[in-house]
């Protein structure tokens, strides 16, 4: 495609970060978000949990290790929060 | 007694605090800008404002307490320095860990802005020795994530050791156990979600707050 050099040895790859609230912590966006579906008559919904998803776009050689050490130092507070690390084809 | 406030992109009760510092001390503190890396030397207490900090992105007070200033509060907190955080300052503590549990979006979902009832939990601290335990004050709130939560455990041993330092006196935002304020286990670090500066003098209505910086002066100075 004209415009896109291909560069070669940079292999990116991505991973998503999802960050969720801890069972039992209560979520009031996702009880409000819950009433809303219901106002709209939506019947069938018992719970609705909010949560997060970060994307990353990272260089070759990122570790999992590395992914947690971010996820635990800053991308979840798991005072409250739960995380769980997926990596994708970018 | 030196002080410091520090500011962040978005502090806006950086200015109130320090007004209150330098009505009861006598002495205006230093605004720290969170890029700096160093302290002034012999502060006895540093003020974490209310307000905003860095939009508040991913959470509230998650950036400020990754900023550089915040490991220069972390090693003066370390060697006993007060520090005091203010709504957002105390969910700046929270998140750099100088103080257990989280604040999370109020139970209601509303930002709530009104003077509620707060009950003193202990005197045995310095920021609360001009206090009675069990005694009733009025302060002011504003915030929208005010929801103090940590694991059962967590909020047992705050209980038992005395580090509950003010409890609402009414509902507000589903806080866990009504906990307003908490201390560090060694009692120099205060997080409150109410503002003691916005009622130091008797134009403000009232004067509650005042003896919390009137304690602090009379431990340190």
């Amino acid at each position: 495609m004209p415009g896109h050099p291909i560069i070669i040895g940079l292999n990116r790859m991505k991973a998503r970060v999802y960050v969720t609230l801890k069972n039992g912590v209560l979520d009031p966006q996702g009880r409000a978000i819950h009433h809303a579906l219901e106002g709209l008559g939506f019947s069938g919904v018992e719970d609705v949990r909010a949560g997060k998803l970060i994307e990353l776009s990272l260089a070759e050689g990122t570790s999992d290790a590395d992914i947690e050490a971010m996820c635990r130092k800053l991308l979840a507070n798991t005072v409250i929060e739960n995380f769980r690390i997926e990596r994708i084809a970018a | 007694m030196k002080s410091a406030v520090i500011v962040f992109p978005g502090s806006n009760c950086d200015r109130d605090l320090a007004v209150a510092i330098r009505e009861v001390t006598g002495e205006a503190p230093a605004m720290v800008w969170h890029r700096e890396t160093e302290l002034p030397d012999g502060i006895g207490l540093i003020g974490v404002p209310g307000g905003f900090s860095y939009g508040d992105y991913l959470r509230s007070g998650a950036m400020a307490a990754r900023s550089p200033v915040m490991r220069a509060v972390a090693d003066a907190a370390a060697r006993g320095v007060a520090v005091l955080g203010i709504c957002n300052g105390f969910q700046v503590l929270t998140e750099a860990g100088l103080l257990p549990g989280a604040l999370m979006r109020n139970a209601g979902l509303n930002f709530v802005c009104r003077d509620v009832a707060l009950t003193v939990g202990t005197s045995q601290s310095a920021f609360t020795s001009r206090y009675d335990a069990g005694e009733e004050i009025r302060i002011p709130v504003a915030h929208h994530d005010g929801n103090y939560t940590a694991d059962e455990a967590t909020l047992d041993r705050l209980e038992g050791e005395g580090r509950v330092a003010f409890r609402y006196g009414e509902q507000v935002n589903g806080s866990a156990r009504n906990i307003a304020g908490v201390l560090n286990d060694a009692g120099n670090v205060l997080g409150m979600m109410p503002h003691p500066e916005r009622m130091i003098e008797a134009a403000h209505g009232r004067t509650d707050g005042r003896r919390l910086f009137e304690g602090l002066v009379a431990a340190i100075a």
